[in-house]
């Protein structure tokens, strides 16, 4: 599966189009309990323990993404987008969209 | 008396441990850049030449970083005055620098990214959160070139205008 931010696929010939598929991931955010997360606060800088709790859930929501555009029959994803919403306090939805199609090979000249 | 002592102990902390870490990481931040100066990242949704392209897949890099107690402190007395919150503006540039490298070492081997976005959340439970922090993710559509092309083609852009 070729996935891109980009309109098209650079380099490929889109042969057809599934329209949207997505695919979001719900994740409560557990700010405060963590207490290594509390510590770090004090004085700053990253805090890993959340920067991997968030690529996971990304990680999640892409391949639910992808998992839709293969059931389509697509073998590209293109403009995708990602977006971040809470919905309740504490929880956050990661939620990534994009538009399914079929891309070949252009033929050589 | 005591909790005032704490409260003053936990704002030198914040003060001295926090810029020590802030200064370290922005020299990390430069050194990187330095050594990225010639992969071109751009926000163009476009290819800007005539390239050839024999792959193209997005890569992405996130960071969570927070703010250290006496910038949460002193934002909060900036708050009553308004203009620019400094302490706020570091941890956001911090972030997005941090987050493009961490996207630029996603695809080293790519001969140039297109079509950057920054998407930022914040991870705090509203305004009374005593938690100053956030999630910057960079991502971008990184492109390999027909390898044939790679020599006999102009850079894509002019060596002045690269970072």
């Amino acid at each position: 599966m070729i996935v891109t931010n980009t309109e098209t696929v650079p380099g490929m010939h889109m042969v057809k189009h599934f329209g949207l598929v997505q695919g979001s991931t719900i994740r409560a955010k557990n700010i405060g309990r963590d207490f290594m997360a509390g510590m770090k606060n004090l004085v700053g800088g990253e805090l890993k323990g959340y920067t991997e709790l968030l690529q996971e859930s990304r990680d999640e929501a892409l391949r639910r993404l992808i998992e839709q555009a293969q059931e389509l029959g697509a073998n590209a994803v293109v403009n995708l987008r990602f977006s971040t919403s809470s919905v309740a306090a504490g929880a956050a939805e990661i939620l990534c969209y994009g538009t399914a199609v079929q891309v070949i090979q252009p033929p050589p000249t | 008396m005591i909790q005032i002592y704490f409260a003053l102990a936990l704002l030198a902390l914040g003060l001295i441990v926090g810029s020590l870490l802030e200064r370290a990481h922005y020299a990390r931040i430069k050194k990187r850049e330095r050594a990225f100066r010639d992969f071109p990242a751009m926000s163009l949704r476009q290819i800007p030449n005539a390239h050839e392209v024999s792959r193209a897949s997005m890569r992405m890099g996130s960071v969570v970083i927070s703010v250290d107690y006496f910038k949460r402190f002193a934002a909060g007395l900036k708050k009553l005055f308004g203009g620019e919150i400094h302490s706020y503006s570091s941890l956001l540039d911090r972030a997005r620098r941090e987050a493009l490298l961490r996207l630029k070492d996603n695809c080293k081997d790519a001969d140039l990214l297109v079509n950057l976005r920054f998407e930022t959340c914040t991870l705090s439970n509203g305004a009374n959160s005593n938690i100053g922090s956030v999630e910057v993710v960079a991502y971008g559509t990184a492109v390999w070139y027909r390898n044939d092309q790679r020599e006999d083609l102009p850079p894509p852009v002019p060596t002045a205008t690269r970072f």
